[in-house]
């Protein structure tokens, strides 16, 4: 076995510290009815009572015996809720009542008992659980025999079998507390009339009630309880690191099959990998028989695998051409170290010829140790029609038939050609083609019926069945030996093709799947795709729901559904509350038409997923289970990835958003004070004296200001991501002059070298916004220009775009930073600051340009004498060719 | 015409119209001043303004229902100084009647130019006028002749339509609409990129350097402008 490390393992801490939260069930054990558990539980809780415990009574059944009775009168018992069914009124324990009064402690007898239909949970473990994962502490009775692993072996020698049952894991966390009288006292106060036993049971409780079973049971209990206690030790163990006394390492596969009695062979395996603590899987192997299974048959297997993972084990269902097959290599992937397989009462005479499936197992799967049990059956095999003949269709006789004539009508043509052994040979045709065609039976059929025909036509003499010569006896049994081994490859070739389709049908629904998940732009495609391909895959009716504060929202559907009734509802959010299946067919809420299933990531349940048929009894067919369970776990991650991607993506625009807010407030103070204070400056210099450079100084002051105002506000249409285009033919040399003309303050005068030809295709952009672009560009360039220096505007059309560019004379871009140069605020270090950029401009440009289509780019000139902004019109932007106008 | 023109100033914000009121005074108008569009209102009738300054964000109502309703008595030119300068927000205003629009920030020079070319295109769009100059470039509108430094240019009937239109109201503001439903009678989509040619071939005849025009110059969004008119 692998080293383990020492230190507790983090989700043992967590199991741990979920347990903390959730409260603690007691758990009154007994042996059989009578031996006074509610008795024991109600004088628990008096005790409790006295010493200030808040507890209620849910629900107590006192059967009218006098002590049970007495205990009650001091404690306080919560009312029961009514409910109508057909047309009676029963009453059953108030849940959400008790949910709402929250009391520290409830005492709610016979864990086992079924809840009236119609209620929340169709069992009453389900109502504590609920207690429970309320926080609140919860006392319970049961008796042994209702302890679902239990449940066969109690069967096997009480003859009575229950079938309210509650699963292991309830008890796996429980105190438990064994309430022990010895059998004759038991015996006794039977006797005295002080058991209540239900009228219809009387009969076979009698039996029951014999020393021999009292006594059974109660060494069962005593067990039972003994290993509660170990387990709890076991888990004291594991998180507290003492890790060495922890065998572990045990992994056990038990194989099912659509047998009956293949339940029994579950909860045995449960039996067992409770007692090592070991994981274990219910394996069922899909071979081609699994095509022919009628409907009980399915629903058996059904069944089996959902008890499988009610009992807390993981259910897996792979496709082989054999048992064996199947069972090697599922133990070999999921490194088995324990099988359990049921022993089959299958005849001699088929285990003669077939071999034994155990005594295979056990010599092909060394290192793995094989627990045979045997299958017990619980009622009468039922047998079930096969739907597909395994014989194969009568045609494929008939063809099969007709290909033999076919070719005995040859054979006596060649007959004076070739010699009779010769003709023998003929005869392999029909077999090999029935054998390939129709598969093993249609194949033997040929061998027979070519042997029969090669004898009566062509064998001495003719005409009869009978055989002459010896030699010809071993010919005809060389045919049908040779039809016999041909058939048998066919036979398993067929199966294997088709073992092969249906593994590559599912792996290709797996991809095909994946492939539409990844195509999606939103969530709420994403679950529209989820909702569609599954429905496609397990054709069924799907709907797609995610918490919102409103409860579970309807986000997709297939076919469309805008609405699910409140039962559906109830089971919905109930799925998505906890995590776990619930609707028809699972635990929780089994009137709902719907199934849903959670979709899971490892610590949040991301949505629920209904599905529903119309028309059918089990909403998924159990061969259909792992697909599904495979196609919700993708798409579980699928969701789980878009949202965490959504969310990255919200942080980061968060922490973008933060930047330009620091930027902002640094920005406006710097940058509206300074011309503030340098206009303030310059009137009280004109105050003193007039001059005509402090008139320029406050102007340009003032005009940078405005610009800054102007940029503020357009920055503020960039970041709100709505910019409205109104997009027309533009005329660059329109637009530039405009821009040119805007803009001479701040280019004081610098020569501007135009290069815009006249003859240029018009340009589509928004006419305003494209105005705000050059001014930009224009101020840049006569705010980082070398003093004196002349700025030119070229543009340039070649294939495929046309290029407005600005060119200055100064320092330029510092090397490979170009494009920062377009970020908000962005100033480079060393850049002076004097040079009084907004920091806001040339972002104004990028956001402008791209969302008019055009891309701008910055660089050094070719030249190195400057920086260079490039405006690319690509194709679509240019307005080619304009017709010639009517003149 | 006798005594001074007389402007009107609406706007609210009382150091804007202390500024204005210099100006005007000092470019040699009679100046009226109102701070509401219920006082502008009264102010038109009883003041009887040439022209009136019309900011659009007054306390006490929106500006631009106000340009109908003074434009459209036929008596004083509306001119828009306000601080909106959204494309739609001129289109909006010339459409309503107003004869120009100019943004704050205004540089005062500009604005007094605007208010003249308001006041003189008031007193000739009734009768019309039949001669324009604008720099060397001289247009005939009653003969249908347009001249550059005295020799005869030829422009096409389409061109010659653009250019009157501009030069009956030069200096003010004439919107592409206005010009495709003078020029081509007709939906504005498809045409404005022969309105964008035929100002391209004007350019080329009328203009010394027609990459950096000086006579018809563009108003981004808005539409054309004929300057240089001494008129």
């Amino acid at each position: 076995m692998n080293a383990r490390d020492d230190r507790p393992n983090p989700e043992d801490l967590l199991r741990a510290a979920a347990q903390e939260s959730r409260g603690r069930l007691k758990v009154f054990l007994g042996a059989a009815p009578g031996v006074g558990k509610t008795y024991e539980m109600l004088s628990e809780g008096a005790a409790l009572l006295r010493s200030g415990t808040d507890l209620v009574v849910g629900i107590v059944e006192t059967h009218g015996r006098a002590e049970t009775e007495a205990m009650t009168a001091g404690l306080p018992i919560f009312p029961r809720r009514e409910i109508d069914y057909q047309g009676r009124k029963l009453t059953e324990m108030d849940l959400d009542g008790l949910l709402e009064r929250r009391p520290k402690l409830v005492l709610v007898d016979e864990l086992a008992h079924d809840n009236v239909p119609g209620s929340r949970h169709p069992k009453r473990y389900l109502d504590v659980e609920e207690l429970l994962a309320a926080g609140i502490d919860v006392y319970s009775t049961i008796n042994i025999q209702h302890i679902e692993s239990l449940n066969d072996v109690v069967a096997s020698f009480t003859k009575v079998r229950v079938r309210e049952t509650v699963p292991d894991r309830i008890l796996e966390t429980a105190e438990i507390e064994v309430v022990d009288i010895p059998p004759d006292e038991l015996i006794e106060r039977l006797k005295q009339g002080k058991v209540y036993i239900p009228q219809e049971a009387t009969r076979a409780l009698s039996h029951f009630f014999s020393k021999s079973n009292l006594s059974a049971l109660r060494e069962l209990a005593l067990r039972r309880a003994a290993q509660a206690v170990d387990s709890q030790m076991l888990d004291y163990v594991r998180s507290h690191a003492l890790a060495g006394t922890w065998a572990g390492g045990e992994r056990i596969v038990v194989a099912v099959s659509e047998l009956p009695g293949a339940d029994g062979l579950v909860r045995a395996t449960k039996r067992i990998a409770d007692a090592q603590r070991a994981p274990w899987t219910a394996l069922h192997v899909e071979t081609p028989r699994a095509r022919e299974f009628g409907d009980e048959e399915r629903r058996r297997l059904a069944a089996t695998l959902h008890l499988a993972t009610q009992l807390g084990g993981s259910v897996a269902s792979i496709p082989a051409t054999s048992v064996i097959e199947g069972i090697k290599t599922h133990a070999a992937d999921a490194r088995a170290t324990q099988l359990v397989v049921g022993k089959s009462a299958r005849s001699r005479l088929f285990e003669l010829i077939h071999g034994s499936v155990v005594d295979r197992l056990v010599r092909e799967t060394p290192g793995i140790a094989v627990h045979v049990l045997p299958m017990e059956d619980e009622g009468t095999p039922v047998r079930t029609k096969r739907r597909i003949p395994r014989f194969g269709a009568s045609t494929d006789y008939l063809w099969t038939t007709l290909v033999v004539a076919a070719v005995t009508g040859l054979a006596a043509m060649l007959s004076r050609l070739l010699n009779i052994d010769n003709v023998a040979l003929l005869y392999l045709l029909p077999v090999m083609v029935a054998a390939s065609l129709f598969g093993r039976w249609p194949g033997l059929f040929a061998g027979a019926l070519s042997s029969l025909a090669y004898n009566f036509f062509f064998l001495e003499p003719t005409g009869t069945l009978t055989i002459d010569d010896p030699e010809n006896v071993v010919s005809i049994f060389v045919l049908l030996g040779v039809a016999i081994v041909t058939s048998q490859f066919a036979a398993r070739v067929q199966a294997q093709a088709t073992m092969a389709a249906t593994s590559a049908r599912t792996n290709a629904a797996l991809a095909g799947f994946l492939r539409q998940l990844t195509d999606v732009a939103n969530e709420q495609e994403l679950m529209q795709a989820i909702c569609a391909e599954i429905g496609r895959l397990l054709d069924v009716r799907t709907v797609a729901l995610v918490a919102s504060p409103d409860g579970p929202q309807l986000i997709a559907a297939n076919p469309p559904e805008d609405r699910l009734e409140t039962m559906e509802h109830a089971a919905a959010q109930w799925a998505l509350d906890r995590g776990v299946p619930a609707g028809r067919g699972s635990d929780t809420l089994t009137a709902s038409d719907w199934l849903f299933y959670p979709l899971k990531s490892h610590d949040r349940t991301l949505g629920v997923i209904g599905l529903a048929r119309a028309d059918a009894q089990y909403t998924v067919r159990s061969d259909q289970l792992p697909l599904l369970i495979n196609l919700l776990d993708q798409a579980a991650l699928a969701v789980d990835r878009m949202r965490l991607g959504a969310e990255m993506r919200d942080v980061a625009q968060l922490r973008e958003r933060d930047r330009l807010r620091a930027a902002l407030l640094s920005s406006v103070s710097h940058d509206l004070r300074t011309p503030i204070t340098a206009i303030l400056a310059a009137l009280a210099g004109l105050r003193r004296e007039p001059t005509p450079a402090l008139i320029d100084e406050a102007e340009a002051e003032a005009l940078r200001l405005n610009r800054f105002v102007a940029n503020l506000l357009d920055m503020a249409r960039v970041e709100a991501g709505a910019l409205k285009l109104k997009v027309e033919a533009t005329d660059l040399t329109d637009a530039v002059a405009a821009a040119v003309h805007d803009t001479r303050a701040t280019l004081e005068g610098r020569p501007i070298a135009l290069d815009v030809s006249p003859g240029l295709p018009l340009v589509r952009v928004d006419p305003q916004l494209f105005h705000h672009i050059l001014i930009n560009l224009l101020d840049n360039a006569g705010r980082y220009g070398d003093p004196g220096t002349s700025v030119a505007i070229s543009a340039r059309r070649v294939p495929g775009e046309l290029t407005l560019s600005i060119n200055d004379e100064g320092p330029g871009l510092p090397a490979g930073r170009e494009r920062e140069v377009f970020e908000t605020f962005r100033r480079f270090e060393g850049s002076d600051r004097s040079k009084r950029g907004t920091g806001l401009g040339l972002a104004i440009v990028k956001g402008f340009a791209e969302a008019m289509g055009i891309e701008v780019v910055a660089r050094n000139r070719d030249d190195m004498r400057g920086a260079c902004f490039a405006l690319r019109f690509p194709e679509v932007l240019l307005v080619r060719d304009v017709a010639s106008v009517p003149a | 015409m006798s005594g001074k023109a007389r402007v009107l100033i609406v706007e609210d914000d009382a150091s804007i119209r202390r500024l204005l009121r210099g100006t005007l005074e000092r470019a040699g108008y009679d100046v009226g001043e109102a701070a509401t569009a219920r006082d502008a209102l009264h102010q038109v009738a009883a003041f009887d303004p040439a022209v009136v300054l019309l900011d659009l964000g007054l306390p006490d109502r929106e500006g631009m229902e106000l340009v109908p309703l003074i434009a459209g008595q036929g008596r004083a030119a509306v001119l828009i100084v306000s601080a909106r300068d959204a494309t739609e927000e001129k289109v909006t205003a010339l459409g309503l009647g107003a004869s120009d629009y100019v943004t704050k920030p205004f540089d005062t020079d500009e604005l007094v130019a605007r208010v003249g070319a308001a006041l003189r295109n008031r007193l000739t769009s009734a009768g019309g006028r039949t001669k324009v100059v604008a720099g060397e470039v001289t247009f005939d509108l009653l003969n249908h002749r347009v001249e550059r430094a005295g020799a005869d240019l030829h422009l096409t009937p389409k061109e010659f339509a653009v250019v009157a239109e501009l030069a009956r109201y030069p200096g003010r503001v004439i919107t592409h609409a206005h010009l495709l439903k003078a020029v081509w009678a007709n939906d504005y989509d498809r045409h404005i990129e022969y309105l964008r040619v035929v100002i391209r071939n004007i350019r080329a005849k009328l203009e010394d350097d027609p990459a950096l025009p000086r006579l018809i110059v563009n108003e981004p969004g808005v539409g054309y402008r004929l300057m240089g008119s001494k008129d």
